[in-house]
Order: C-alpha cells, then sequence, then structure tokens
C-alpha cells in the first residue's frame, strides 16, 4: 500500500459499510489498537539542528528507518529526543520525502554523500522523484564511469596474473596499448590494410602501353605481383580474422558483430576468385565481387575511434537522414512531373517521360547544372523555380542535420534512458503493489503455518509472521472483510507453504482414511488446547466463514502430493459446508451437537463459497461445485467424511 | 524503413502545419482551453468549532483527519478522479473504480462533483460515529444511485458488481459470470419483504436489524479511528 495514503486507510476502512449489509458471512475481527497513543510530535535532533514532526508523518514509510522501531536505539533519555549524528542538510530533503512523499535531489550536494545518506535513513533512491531523478542518474553515472577509469588505469599498470591465454589474447586485440606484441600487431595490420587499398586502387591506373596492344591498365599488366600483394595481404587478414575468432570469448556474439561481418566480406572475393575458374560466364560476377573488396577500408574504424562515433552518429541520426531524403524525393518529383509537362509540347526534348526528368531535376536542385538537358521557354520558367527551392531545401536541413547529430546523440541517451526508468518505475509499482498484496497473502500464509504448527504441536519456531505495524493490519482487515463479503478469496500459491507442510507432517499418504483419521482425532484432541491461544493471537485469521460458532476445523494446509492425493487434502483443509444440506461440520465437536441446521442457510447460500488456500494451483475440476450427494445417515465424524468428501468444496477457516 | 516512416509523419505533420500557418499569416501559439477545473480554487473549511458541533468527532480527530486530507488534496476537494485513485491503492489486485465512483457519490451530498472536507468528515462522522440506524440509513444511500428512496435490482446489481471487480481476476474460487446475480438474488429475498422487487429503506432497515452478522458488523467500526 503506498505510504502516502495510510491517512486515509481509515476512510477505506469507513467505506467498508457498503459491503456490510450484503456480506452473506460475518465479518472477522478488527484488529485492535493496542497502544492508542495520540498523534505527537516529536523532536529529531541531527548534529544539533532540531527538526520536529508528527509521529505519524514517520509512519507512512515503516520500512525506513526512522518510520520503523529501529530509530528507536537513538532515542536519547535525558533530552526525550532522536539524535543523528548526521548531515543535517540532507537530511532535509530526507524529511521532506516523509512530508510529501517526494523525495528530491538537490543539485549541490556531491552525490556519494548523498547516496551515503539515503542508504543510512533505508531509503532506495529509485523513490527519487521525476523532477530530480534524471540529473540525479546523470551524477551517478559521471561519477560510476570515474571510478571505472581510476580503476581501469590501475588495473592496465598491474599484471594480470589469473588470465588465460585466450583471454589475454582477447584483451590485446581489444587495447593494444596492454602490450607490446599487442601494439606491434595493431600497426601491422593497419599497414596490410593501407596496403591492401593502395592497391586495389593503383591497379586500375593505366600504365603505359605494352607495344603491340591498346593501353592496359597496372592490374593487368603487373598481375602477378599485384596477385602477391593480394594474396599476402588476404592471409594477414584471415590469420588475424581466425585469431580474433579464436580468442573471442563468445564466438556466437563475435561473429554477429559489424567489425567481423566486414571483415569476412573483404576477405572472401579472394577466395571465391581462388574457387572459380576463368569460366567467361562468372567472370562477370566476379568482377563485380572485387568491388566488396573496398570493404577493407572499413577494417580502419578498429583503428580509428573516431570513424566508429561517426557510425554509430549516423546510424542513431538515421531518422533526420531518412527525412531529409523523403522530403528531397517529393520535391524531385513534384518538379520532374512539372517540367514534364512543360517541356512536353516542344518538339526534340529531352524530358521524354517523367522518371527522365528526374535527372534533370536533381541536377539542377542540388545546383549541379551539367546542362546535358536544357529547356524551353516554358521550361525555363518552372527549372528556375526548382532550382530556388533546390538551395533552399538543401541548404536549409544540412545546417539543421550538423546541429541535430549533438542534439540527437544526446536527446537519444536521454530517450533510452527514460524508457529505462519508465520502465523501472512501472516495475517499481508492480512490485509495490505485489509487495502490498503479497504482504497481505503473507500474513494469511503466517496465520495458516502458525495454526498448523500449533495443531501438530511441533515445537517448531512459532514465531513465523514478523510483526506487522497496526496500519498493515488494518488494511489485510479491510481486504478479508471484501473476501468474507464477497465469498471469494485470493489466492496464494506457493511452493513454501507446501513445503513446510509436508517437513510438518512427514506422512506417507497411502491411506486417504486413515490419515483422514488420523488428522480429525489430532485435531479433536487439540481442540480444546489449541482454538483460544490461537483465537486471542490471530483475531483477524481464525474467526471461520459461516460457522456461528466460530470453531474449528481440521486446518491441515496442503501439501505436496501428487495430484491423485491433491483432491483429499483440499478437502481436509477446510471445513466442508454442504449447500443446501446437511450438516456435517464433522469436524468440530459442536457439529456433534449441530442438527440440520437451517439457519446456516441464510448465511452461506451458495455452496461455493469457499476461502480455501490451495497451495498449488489445483484444476478447478477437482472440486466440482454446485452438486452434492445425499450424505449419509451416520453423523459420525469419521464415516461421513469419506463419502461426501468428493463432492462438497470445502471452506477452510482463516 | 517504417520507423522512419512514422516518425516522419510527425516532423511532416509539424512541417505542413508550420507552412500553412507561415502561408495563412496565423502563426498564433496553440490555444489549448484549460479545463474548467472545478476544484482549482482553493477550499477552506470551516472553523474546527462548527465541525465540532456538526459531527461527533473530537477535536483532535478532526485534526488527525484534516492533516491526512489536506496532504493528499492541497487544493481542499477531492474531484471523483482523485477519490478513485486514493481508494485504488488500497486495493491494488482490483478495479476498484467502479465502487469508488459510488462512494464519492455517497460521499458527495450535494452533488456538486467535488468532495470538501464538510462532506468528507459529515460522511465519515455518520459511518464511524453514528447510531447503528444511522450506518444503515448510510448504506442504503450507497446503495441507491439515483436516489429514489428504492433499491431496485439492477442498482444492486451494479453495486454487487463493482464490490466483485475489487477482487480481482486471481481469486479462488475464480469468480464466475452469475455470482453477482446470485448474490443480488439472495440479498433481495433476505430483504425484500412484501416481493415488490424493490427494497425500500423501511424493509433495509427492518432487514438488517433482524440479521444478527450485520448487526455485528456494524459494530467494527467503532474502532476504526
Amino acid at each position: 500500500m503506498a505510504a502516502g495514503v495510510a491517512a486515509w486507510l481509515p476512510f477505506a476502512r469507513a467505506a467498508a459499510i457498503g459491503w456490510m449489509p450484503v456480506a452473506n458471512c460475518p465479518m472477522p475481527l478488527a484488529p485492535t489498537d493496542k497502544n492508542k497513543r495520540q498523534d505527537e510530535l516529536i523532536i529529531l535532533n541531527v548534529s544539533g539542528r532540531r527538526f520536529q514532526t508528527w509521529r505519524t508523518t514517520l509512519e507512512r514509510y515503516p520500512d525506513t528507518l526512522l518510520g520503523s522501531t529501529e530509530k528507536e536505539f537513538f532515542f536519547n533519555e535525558d533530552t526525550k529526543e532522536y539524535f543523528f549524528d548526521r548531515d543535517p542538510e540532507v537530511f532535509r530533503c530526507v524529511l521532506n520525502f516523509y512530508r510529501t512523499g517526494k523525495l528530491h535531489y538537490p543539485r549541490y550536494e556531491c552525490i556519494s554523500a548523498y547516496d551515503d545518506e539515503l542508504a543510512f535513513y533505508g531509503i532506495l533512491p529509485e523513490i527519487i522523484g521525476d523532477c530530480c531523478y534524471e540529473e540525479y542518474k546523470d551524477r551517478k553515472r559521471e561519477n560510476a564511469e570515474r571510478l571505472m577509469d581510476d580503476n581501469d588505469s590501475e588495473n592496465n599498470q598491474e599484471s594480470m596474473p589469473s588470465l588465460s591465454f585466450r583471454q589475454t589474447m582477447w584483451r590485446a586485440f581489444e587495447n593494444p596499448h596492454t602490450s607490446t606484441l599487442a601494439l606491434v600487431f595493431y600497426y601491422v595490420t593497419g599497414f596490410f590494410i593501407a596496403v591492401s587499398v593502395i592497391t586495389n586502387v593503383v591497379e586500375t591506373v593505366p600504365c603505359g602501353t605494352v607495344p603491340g596492344s591498346k593501353e592496359l591498365p597496372c592490374g593487368e599488366r603487373y598481375s602477378v605481383a599485384f596477385f602477391c600483394l593480394d594474396t599476402a595481404c588476404v592471409m594477414i587478414f584471415t590469420v588475424e580474422y581466425l585469431l580474433r575468432l579464436f580468442a573471442a570469448p563468445s564466438r556466437y556474439r563475435f561473429i554477429r558483430s559489424v567489425m567481423s561481418i566486414i571483415d569476412v566480406v573483404a576477405i572472401m572475393p579472394y577466395y571465391i576468385g581462388l574457387v572459380m575458374t576463368n569460366n567467361e560466364d562468372v567472370s562477370g560476377a566476379f568482377v563485380t565481387l572485387r568491388v566488396f573488396r573496398v570493404f577493407r577500408i572499413f577494417k580502419f574504424s578498429r583503428h580509428s575511434q573516431g570513424l566508429r562515433i561517426l557510425g554509430y552518429t549516423l546510424k542513431s541520426c538515421a531518422s533526420e537522414l531518412g527525412f531529409l531524403l523523403f522530403s528531397l524525393t517529393m520535391a524531385i518529383i513534384i518538379f520532374a512531373t512539372v517540367m514534364f509537362y512543360a517541356e512536353k509540347g516542344s518538339s526534340a526534348s529531352k524530358f521524354t517521360s517523367i522518371p527522365a526528368s528526374f535527372w534533370y531535376t536533381i541536377v539542377t536542385m542540388t545546383t549541379l547544372g551539367y546542362g546535358d538537358m536544357v529547356p524551353t521557354i516554358a521550361g525555363k520558367i518552372f527549372g528556375s523555380i526548382c532550382s530556388l527551392s533546390g538551395v533552399l531545401v538543401i541548404a536549409l536541413p544540412v545546417p539543421v542535420i550538423v546541429s541535430n547529430f549533438s542534439r540527437i546523440y544526446h536527446q537519444n541517451q536521454r530517450a533510452d534512458k527514460r524508457r529505462a526508468q519508465k520502465k523501472a518505475r512501472l516495475a517499481r509499482i508492480r512490485v509495490a503493489k505485489t509487495g502490498s498484496s503479497n504482504a497481505y497473502l503473507h500474513s494469511k500464509r503466517n496465520g495458516l503455518l502458525n495454526e498448523a504448527l500449533e495443531l501438530t504441536g511441533t515445537p517448531e519456531e512459532e514465531h513465523m509472521g514478523k510483526t506487522t505495524s497496526l496500519i498493515e493490519s488494518q488494511h489485510h482487515h479491510l481486504l478479508h472483510c471484501l473476501e468474507k463479503t464477497t465469498g471469494l478469496s485470493y489466492l496464494v500459491d506457493d511452493p513454501l507453504l507446501s513445503v513446510r507442510t509436508s517437513i510438518i507432517k512427514n506422512h506417507e499418504f497411502i491411506d486417504e482414511q486413515m490419515f483422514e483419521q488420523n488428522c480429525m482425532e489430532s485435531s479433536m484432541q487439540n481442540y480444546p488446547s489449541t482454538r483460544s491461544p490461537s483465537l486471542s493471537s490471530h483475531p483477524g485469521l481464525t474467526t471461520t466463514c459461516c460457522s456461528r460458532r466460530s470453531k474449528k476445523t481440521t486446518h491441515l494446509p496442503n501439501s505436496n502430493l501428487p495430484a491423485t492425493r491433491l483432491r483429499s487434502m483440499q478437502e481436509l483443509s477446510t471445513i466442508h459446508i454442504q449447500g443446501s444440506e446437511q450438516p456435517s461440520l464433522t469436524t468440530s465437536r459442536s457439529s456433534l451437537n449441530l442438527k440440520a441446521d437451517d439457519g446456516l442457510r441464510p448465511n452461506c447460500k451458495t455452496s461455493q463459497i469457499t476461502t480455501a488456500i490451495i497451495s498449488i494451483p489445483t484444476p478447478p475440476a477437482l472440486t466440482p461445485e454446485g452438486e452434492s450427494r445425499p450424505p449419509p445417515a451416520s453423523p459420525g465424524p469419521n464415516t461421513n467424511i469419506p463419502s461426501i468428501a468428493s463432492n462438497v468444496v470445502k471452506v477452510s477457516a482463516l | 524503413m517504417d520507423r522512419c516512416a512514422r516518425r516522419c509523419r510527425s516532423p511532416l505533420g509539424q512541417a505542413a502545419r508550420s507552412i500553412y500557418q507561415l502561408v495563412a499569416g496565423s502563426l498564433s501559439p496553440d490555444s489549448v482551453e484549460d479545463e474548467f477545473e472545478l476544484c482549482t480554487v482553493c477550499h477552506r473549511p470551516e472553523g474546527l468549532e462548527q465541525l465540532q458541533e456538526q459531527t461527533k468527532f473530537t477535536r483532535k480527530e478532526l485534526q488527525v483527519l484534516y492533516r491526512g486530507f489536506k496532504n493528499e488534496c492541497p487544493s481542499g476537494m477531492v474531484n471523483e478522479e482523485n477519490f478513485k485513485q486514493i481508494y485504488s491503492q488500497f486495493f491494488p489486485q482490483g478495479d476498484s473504480s467502479t465502487y469508488a465512483t459510488f462512494l464519492f457519490n455517497a460521499f458527495d451530498t450535494n452533488h456538486d462533483g467535488c468532495v470538501s472536507f464538510e462532506d468528507f468528515v459529515a460522511g465519515l462522522s455518520v459511518i464511524l460515529r453514528g447510531t447503528i440506524d444511522d450506518r444503515l440509513n448510510w448504506a442504503f444511500n450507497l446503495y441507491d444511485l439515483n436516489k429514489d428512496g428504492c433499491i431496485t435490482k439492477e442498482e444492486m446489481l451494479d453495486i454487487m458488481k463493482s464490490i466483485y471487480d475489487m477482487m480481482g481476476k486471481y481469486t479462488y474460487p475464480a469468480l464466475r459470470e452469475e455470482a453477482p446475480r446470485e448474490h443480488v438474488e439472495s440479498f433481495f429475498q433476505k430483504m425484500d419483504r412484501n416481493k415488490d422487487g424493490v427494497v425500500t429503506i423501511e424493509e433495509f432497515i427492518e432487514s438488517c436489524q433482524k440479521d444478527e452478522n450485520i448487526m455485528r458488523s456494524m459494530q467494527l467500526f467503532d474502532n476504526v479511528i
């Protein structure tokens, strides 16, 4: 439950008046306020500065230092105040959190000092409000990076003794500065990349004529030399790729990474060329493949941080570029259409179709103006509009895009942060919600376990549940009333419960009847002794639904049995109530006196009213609802159960 | 490209809009009409003495109540949205908004769309400090959605559904469709003496007084504050 609305709990409990007349069952008892204190002012002395607040303000957040009994450790008897030897400035923010429900981060504070204070007072930093959260996270990240950089530079100086050979190699690949060998390798590969690129370029330069034939490019003239160079480069690249593949901590991820794809694309053409023969048909395709050799230049990005950043920013700026492209395309199509129709009339015009005018439009808009297509008078008007608008269309977005680079870069970072924060926030809200509902189910479960323990009389730890605050117990009572009103119950599916109970009861459940008898007897025996203490200790949890005398039940929580036995367990864990017939509250002594009690009926009309706690989500089919067989005549407790056991849905006492 | 198209559309829309505005010469800022908030004005309740006379709370209790009230609603008035939101925090698993609406209408006695502190405290005073008959009256008033003096089956069904909604989906046994209706039927069987299909206030109070469970549960409210 959100602590901020604890003050409205009385209202919520009062609003439950609407459920009372429609409820068919009596409500559980309310938790009483044992030490009903009037709301009082308490004084918090933080390093000499006195803060005062109401006690209930602090109790809004019972899981923090100030809201729990932990602050009693700081109570100073002489001065009757709570003394904290901490920073009063930060305490101001902390106390405002209790008052307003929002935690703020003051900008002038050091982030680590603030974190320390929050940790001391038991407040999670995730609660920081939206207004200050971004700032907090930024500062925290900066700080963390700074610390990490310090650590890294320390680490680089020391030797890491325990790295394996593979890890050393990977480190050498990623950070060439770690060792001399890595540096040498780094420069050698860089050199060969450069050589390879220059080779590719020079290959195509015409090298002078061989007598008796036309001018040849160098590549064909000195083909052997170039081939050797190419082979050498490719071999180096292959070796490098294989070494990286070997050293990579996650090979699968390495193969999928961009750099390794570039590596592969760079060296594949060579191998494909080796494999293929000088076949006329495929040589055309082969030539195309050689184009991919230019990708070797991208291998430089491993060597240059700047290239990597450029690539990343282009990627993140893709939407703006896309928009520019889209608007240009729109303009091109518009003007090409206009030019085409303007030039349609004139003969011998080059504007034969709209796609043919595209070229003119592009050339004009980018102010290139080759002059291969020139319009006539009508076209000139539109052509001039085209070139003017081209200037605007292109010149305007370019500076915007340039400034967008830095803005978008930061903005993307912040958008991701906000998304992560939103996810974290939603997760927090969900956790708080499930926390509050879990708290209720938890207390139910604890109540259940406590009773189980009492029943079996084992001297195990009886302090199962932690003491809940008054507000929590009142909230749980409210939820419990709702369960009673509707006759449904919140699901507890907790494997822990089943484990514990199977520990408690080490039976081999061979014989259902035997077990039932055992249970009946043990519960009957324990009846006088255990019921009253448990009644008083768990006021909200032991009144049973629909029984006039709030008595008991064979209260054996379910345990982890195979499905065939499961049904019997379910039944055993509950009192069974029959909708229209018979009374046997056989498990309680009082039932022996009970006759066919029509009085029960107004309380529980339907036979489906259960508040069973089932530890394993059982298929509902196991408990057929609504039908009931006629009960046997004898009211004996032991014999009744097996016969009725199979079809009636039971109700458990909580 | 798909993502680009989606993101392109909004800057395009904005570009088109601004071009239109430029051409049309109307670069006026967006005129967003502020919704008329009924409760923006800060409302101060009447003095403590008057509230003490009108309700059955002691001075200290009123102080505590007001502090909690003002903390959640600094403007001094709760509107329906706020009310629903506050109430839903107590029932994380289910949907309490319908029941909260009914509650809001019950607290908002002058039907002006806002619950002020006086309304709030007046309602609480009846529920927590009133006689059993007062409380039953209040409950009847809650059930009677159209305030015509009698509860019909449809009204009761609405109320019942809203209560069951608060339980949420994860219940045992699973909520069946007919459960609210059946519950309403049983309620009417108990309450509707003359079987005319509506429950009047007299029938209601009479039937409740005969029912021990209801009487006992009404006494639960004595110790809430």
